[in-house]
């Protein structure tokens, strides 16, 4: 089947402006007769919960925190970009556009990403008058920085806590919202099940985590804004609660999984140091630009770093990339790391991480100037690892960061389920195979402050919705399962952890479809997979009981749904039979080791919809439909 | 080269709010001066969970000391002991071998205990509902640009915004206050010239809901600048002082 995404027809940059026109509008008298559910509380469904209830929607916010104020958004460091063109340096919506497609390896939508970049420009703006803190220049107008590679300057920030102040922002609204009676906030609450009837989105089960009470709760229409699934690789930058649970049970009712084997995985993070790891720091990429990465030439040659001399040093990103050198892509430069430590030659006691050094930046600029550029970097290095970067090179390493896959929506961000919605990193719309630095944040807020607000409307006016309530069969149904399921858990009873499982888990999707992916691995994994899961359920412990606060059996919940969808991201990665950002099959590069897209056969959204446990998936596929950019091979040598 | 120590914990264990809690023992064993203080409890709950007890309950989430979520008092202190840390980014090779370990939760009448270490901080919500934000609707922003925010106004602005509303400052203070996490929200906004239009009422409207939720008030003890792990000033409850008395002598909103 042929997905229809709803694109509106028309030149590109005029395709929102028509849809906004067309698009049917609810009165606004009648809106507050309209209940939105909204779950996560991250920029998107904080955002998206402000717009609405400032619209007059009644409201309902669920997160898993104890606070709305803490969900993961809160930790992404850079910045977010804007088409500005503050700086007058030749930015526009078209080059911000043109970039993201492109960084995306030309597997995203065309009419989304422009329309992505046409309101970058309206999320800044908002963003001040909300108070956000930017950067500044001494005349008091808005700083820019450059990253992640772009060549203009477009990049607005809040020192290394950009996240965390636009996420403040977005909470801050919410929370107006609250005091005014329009959103109903529901903290400490984890969405367990969705809610289908006559084939609409009328609610979902969530169990409260204080006391463990399955609650139901109805609405018009259910928007999720529940983040990425890194997690699934155990160890990733994500926070420990973020899981794949809201977003997995949705597709077991219907909403489709889009794109899944593709994962960011970003170079420069500190390496993981022993068994009992929890999660990994991510350090920002600006350090390559002074620091020099490099290995011992000699395979186990576990000298301290001050004692190999350069000439048995192995300087393999500048070696093999001489124009861009320690520079090239994230992508390309966490296969690197890799490929070296395969090679036996990685540093520190699991050899598994790099070297990166600023000797030779600190010999040229002086101390002081590196300082002054990283301080605060190097700072949080020696906090975690006790090294000091200043007299020892830093070890870094790859890990998990962001998920451009997720839950297939179509132009009005609507999934395959009517009146089920889905933003920000939940859904699958604007990076294809690669993010770019700074983007995350601008999509987000878009989704949630500026595009969900009108095509909801669009939805609810034109739709007929039945009155139902929570006592609904589908309510029951619904709540039955969840509990059956809890129980189920709790009665296991066997020797292993859930952490054991997860970690386990972890590790072979590290392993087999990671950084580098090869068919043989992949077909090995999902037989793993298989196996770890059916163990799971036959020997998992869940201490306690489930009236209670119980975190063992929460993240029972997630590390079983993870279980699932670890093997859909296998199947994913097997059938996409190309490389392209960050899916690396190694059957297909160029000879310089780049990912070889296969544009003639792999040029759609790859789209998968539940068919029923232990059966497989069925596949469907979104063509993509270049018209204003010319496909091309990205080159870094 | 990594080193392991062996300590003792003394873990604050309740079941649930309103009952009577107590400290209990446990010994955590070879671990290593490299993992963190959350890594170091989650292995003492994979040890509890074979022996079939019960794990210690404790909040924690992005464990990069951003997000706010977790914190416990560690031997008398917030956080624990290095200073501008969270308990997240706290480390074991700051203990030392055949050390006793004190742990509990947040203690306040604002902030009542959920289970073991983890508190209900609600009550921090409920004063940003109060007033800790800009009334703006999505839409109607003019350009970014429009106003200049001076750049020394910007920054004192963002050191305030720092905050991560962890409840450590209120744990911390003799008198459970939550000033300076009021303070710090309140001289963000009043910093900015965007949130001046609303600074009166603001602060009014925050302090109000703030002493309505039991919180006490400052005494100038300090501690909760000594313990916050961003660092935010006092001078913020300085600001927020003079904000609420000239709301309360000269505006209409008193």
């Amino acid at each position: 089947m042929t997905l229809d995404a709803k694109i509106p027809g028309g030149r590109l940059t005029q395709k929102w402006d028509r849809h906004r026109f067309e698009l049917k509008l609810v009165n606004p008298a009648n809106k507050r007769k309209y209940n939105i559910i909204v779950v996560g509380t991250g920029l998107a469904g904080g955002s998206a919960s402000a717009a609405l209830a400032e619209l007059g929607y009644d409201v309902k916010t669920f997160c898993v925190q104890d606070s709305p104020r803490r969900a993961h958004s809160i930790a992404a460091q850079g910045g977010i970009n804007a088409a500005k063109n503050y700086p007058n340096d030749g930015d526009s919506i078209w080059r911000l556009f043109y970039d993201t497609v492109k960084g995306g390896d030309f597997r995203a939508r065309e009419a989304n990403v422009y329309r992505l970049a046409q309101i970058s420009n309206l999320i800044i703006d908002h963003c001040v008058a909300q108070g956000i803190p930017f950067a500044r220049d001494y005349g008091g107008l808005l700083a820019n920085r450059s990253f992640g590679g772009a060549q203009v300057t477009r990049t607005f920030y809040a020192r290394g806590q950009t996240g965390q102040q636009l996420l403040l922002g977005a909470y801050s609204a919410l929370s107006r919202q609250v005091a005014a009676g329009k959103v109903k906030l529901f903290s400490r609450r984890e969405m367990l099940d969705l809610v289908v009837v006559n084939g609409q989105a009328r609610g979902i089960v969530v169990r409260n985590l204080i006391n463990g009470d399955i609650e139901r709760h109805d609405a018009h229409a259910v928007v999720l804004c529940t983040g990425g699934y890194g997690n699934v690789f155990f160890l990733s930058t994500n926070a420990m609660a973020s899981n794949v649970t809201a977003a997995f049970r949705a597709y077991k009712k219907g909403a489709y999984f889009a794109n899944p084997c593709f994962a960011q995985i970003h170079p420069t993070c500190i390496p993981v140091h022993g068994t009992y790891q929890s999660k990994l720091t991510l350090m920002s990429e600006s350090l390559r630009n002074d620091g020099r990465v490099w290995v011992p030439k000699d395979p186990g040659d576990k000298r301290p770093p001050s004692q190999i001399p350069a000439s048995e040093r192995s300087y393999f990103l500048e070696e093999k990339y001489p124009s861009f050198g320690n520079l090239v892509p994230r992508d390309v430069a966490s296969r690197n790391a890799k490929e070296q430590c395969d090679m036996g030659k990685g540093v520190g006691d699991t050899g598994l991480a790099v070297f990166l050094d600023f000797a030779d930046a600190i010999k040229r600029d002086t101390r002081a100037v590196i300082e002054k550029k990283y301080g605060n970097l190097f700072q949080m290095y020696e906090k975690i690892t006790g090294q000091d970067p200043y007299q020892t090179p830093m070890m870094i390493y790859p890990a998990v960061h962001y998920t451009m896959g997720g839950l297939w929506v179509d132009y009005n961000l609507m999934s395959a389920v009517d009146g089920l919605f889905v933003l920000g990193e939940a859904n699958f719309s604007d990076h294809g195979a690669n993010r770019l630095g700074a983007s995350a944040l601008m999509q987000g807020l878009a989704d949630g402050y500026f595009i969900l607000p009108y095509t909801i409307g669009g939805y609810l006016a034109g739709t007929n919705l039945p009155a139902i309530n929570a006592d609904h069969p589908a309510f029951k149904e619904a709540e039955q399962h969840v509990q059956s399921r809890l129980n189920t858990l709790l009665a296991v009873d066997g020797k292993r952890t859930v952490d054991d499982f997860h970690r386990k888990l972890g590790s072979i999707m590290w392993e087999y479809c990671g950084m580098a992916r090869n068919n043989e691995g992949l077909e090995k994994a999902r037989s793993l997979i298989q196996s770890l899961r059916a163990e799971f359920w036959e020997n998992v412990r869940v201490p306690g009981i489930d009236k209670d606060f119980n975190q063992s059996l929460e993240r029972a919940g997630r590390v079983a749904d993870f279980l699932e969808f670890g093997e859909l991201v296998i199947i994913d990665a097997l059938a996409r039979q190309e490389s392209c950002g960050g899916h690396f099959n190694e059957a297909f590069q160029t000879d310089e080791n780049e990912a070889r897209r296969d544009d003639e056969n792999f040029c759609h959204v790859a789209v998968w919809e539940f068919t029923g446990d232990d059966k497989a998936p069925r596949f469907h596929q979104e063509p993509l439909v270049f018209e204003n950019v010319e496909l091309t091979q990205r080159s870094y040598k | 080269m990594t080193k392991t120590i062996s300590v003792t914990l003394k873990i604050w264990r309740q079941q649930t709010s309103g009952v009577k809690g107590r400290l209990e023992s446990y010994a955590a064993e070879d671990i290593s001066t490299d993992m963190s203080f959350l890594e170091m409890l989650d292995v003492i709950n994979e040890k509890l969970t074979l022996e079939g007890r019960e794990p210690i309950a404790f909040d924690h989430d992005c464990r990069e000391g951003i997000c706010g979520m977790c914190g416990a008092v560690v031997n008398g202190r917030p956080h624990g002991p290095e200073k501008g840390t969270t308990l997240c980014q706290l480390h074991m090779r700051h203990f030392s071998d055949g050390d006793t370990i004190v742990i509990e939760p947040w203690r306040a009448k604002a902030f009542p205990i959920i289970k073991d270490l983890v508190v209900d901080r609600t009550a921090f919500d409920t004063i940003i509902q109060a007033g800790g934000f800009i009334a703006v609707n999505t839409g109607g922003a003019p350009d970014a640009n429009a106003i200049p925010v001076p750049q020394q106004a910007a920054e004192k602005a963002m050191d305030a915004a720092a905050c991560i509303g962890c409840g450590a400052c209120v744990a911390a203070c003799p008198n459970a206050a939550a000033m300076l996490f009021t303070g710090a929200k309140i001289s963000h906004l009043a910093l900015l010239p965007q949130g001046r239009p609303e600074a009166a009422k603001r602060a009014l409207a925050m302090l109000r809901t703030m002493d309505e939720l039991g919180f006490g008030n400052c005494t100038n003890e300090r501690e909760c600048e000594a313990e916050c792990p961003k660092e935010i000033s006092i001078v913020t409850i300085a600001r927020m002082n003079r904000e609420f008395l000239k709301a309360s002598f000269i505006s209409d909103e008193a």
